[in-house]
């Protein structure tokens, strides 16, 4: 058991090293993106006001990347950053289903459901 | 000051923030929010969201790392993970509703607390007790300390490490830290695991109790993408060079000076919050 543990975990390793990359890279084209399109002063960031829906919901972003917006390209890399450690918990369940140990397939699923309602059906 | 020189200045300063955090073992996290609201006069609200997203980065980044190690309990992180991640959306969702002086003052408790545990030198209890309620989640493991030995390890008190879990998802919510701290202390003293073990779970735990909060304040309206851009970008370039540099330092030293400065930005937050220019 503790082998099927270490060959789950590296490749949960290999992962979330490849979505960190590829979030830093889309991250890193919509800022130079941005970079190139802004010529002003810096935007105020001392007062809080909402992001706008382009930016806070996927079809939004989907839309904004689909149109080059370079924030909307952020945007989506940072959504990719936050999927890894979810990708995280899906590989451990399947992990878990193949070590046939049911109950931690039951907690893994449980901590799954808590962060796709988060992410998808609060409010 | 332009967009491109704001962006630059961040940039830096991320980097800065993210090589402390991996010297001071702290994250960068901690040190995210303090060095936006006081330095860059940014929003309490923006500055969490950011400093989230670099939790996330640091932490996923840094995981293969740990992963090769060996030591963390799957099945402890996971079994926990119920327990912060519900605390994660309390704590975001307590973040919309606390004024900003008392999330900073908050703020400013914890690093103070952060630093003071990060120097306290540490002693395993280990212990084999069959702990009913452990035995029955299967929270116990075994940690290689030798070539040839091993120490088994039963956890204890699993209750109260629940309850100090939660606490810690709370303070990641709210805040939009790892944690770190917290779970290794709820994980060390309360269900006395092997530091070892400890410290690398913990670190598997904190990107996903910052993903639960992540959602939650990406939805709000809480990150503004040109200002997570270098705050990530600057984080995660930070501790990869600051866990490469760990290897060649003495860590006690830097932990030492590096603790000192948080003890500063803790007692700026508190003073700033209080003096109400936060």
């Amino acid at each position: 058991m503790k082998w099927t543990d270490q060959r789950i975990e590296t490749w949960v390793g290999v992962m979330l090293r490849t979505g960190v990359m590829l979030a830093a890279a889309l991250v890193l084209t919509g800022g130079i993106l941005y970079l190139g399109h802004s010529h002003g002063p810096r935007p105020d960031y001392a007062r809080f006001q909402a992001e706008p829906a382009q930016f806070t919901t996927l079809s939004g972003v989907l839309h904004g990347v689909a149109i080059l917006n370079p924030e909307c390209i952020i945007m989506l890399g940072l959504l990719v950053l936050i999927a890894t450690p979810v990708a995280r918990v899906v590989m451990c369940i399947v992990g878990f289903l193949f070590e046939g140990d049911r109950l931690y397939v039951a907690i893994s699923t449980i901590v799954l459901a808590i962060l796709l309602y988060s992410l998808f059906l609060h409010r | 000051m332009t967009t491109l020189e704001f962006s630059l200045f961040l940039f830096v300063t991320s980097i800065a923030a993210g090589l402390l955090g991996a010297l001071s073992g702290l994250g960068g996290g901690v040190v995210i929010v303090p060095l936006l609201t006081l330095i860059f006069r940014v929003d309490i609200h923006y500055a969490i969201g950011a400093s989230l997203v670099s939790v996330i980065a640091t932490s996923s980044g840094a995981a293969a790392a740990y992963v090769r190690e060996g030591f963390s309990n799957i099945r402890v992180g996971m079994f926990l993970e119920i327990a912060t991640t519900l605390g994660a959306l309390v704590g975001a969702w307590l973040t919309t509703r606390v004024p900003t002086h008392a999330i900073g003052i908050v703020f400013g408790v914890v690093l103070l607390y952060s630093a003071f545990t990060a120097l306290k030198q540490h002693h395993d209890v280990i212990t084999q007790r069959p702990d009913p309620l452990a035995l029955r989640l299967r929270l116990l493991g075994s940690l290689p300390i030798s070539p040839t030995a091993h120490q088994d390890y039963v956890a204890q008190r699993v209750p109260a490490g629940f309850g100090l879990m939660t606490l810690a998802g709370t303070l990641s919510g709210l805040l939009g830290i790892g944690s770190g701290a917290v779970k290794v202390i709820a994980m060390d003293q309360a269900m006395r695991l092997p530091f070892k073990v400890s410290t690398t779970t913990s670190n598997f735990m904190i990107g996903v109790t910052a993903a639960a909060s992540a959602g939650l304040y990406l939805r709000s309206g809480y990150l503004a993408p040109a200002l997570a851009m270098p705050v990530m970008l600057g984080v995660l370039l930070g501790s990869l060079i600051g866990s490469r540099l760990l290897v060649r330092i003495h860590v006690r030293t830097l932990k030492i000076v590096f603790a000192l400065v948080i003890v500063a930005l803790g007692v700026e937050m508190i003073v700033n919050s209080l003096q109400g220019k936060l």
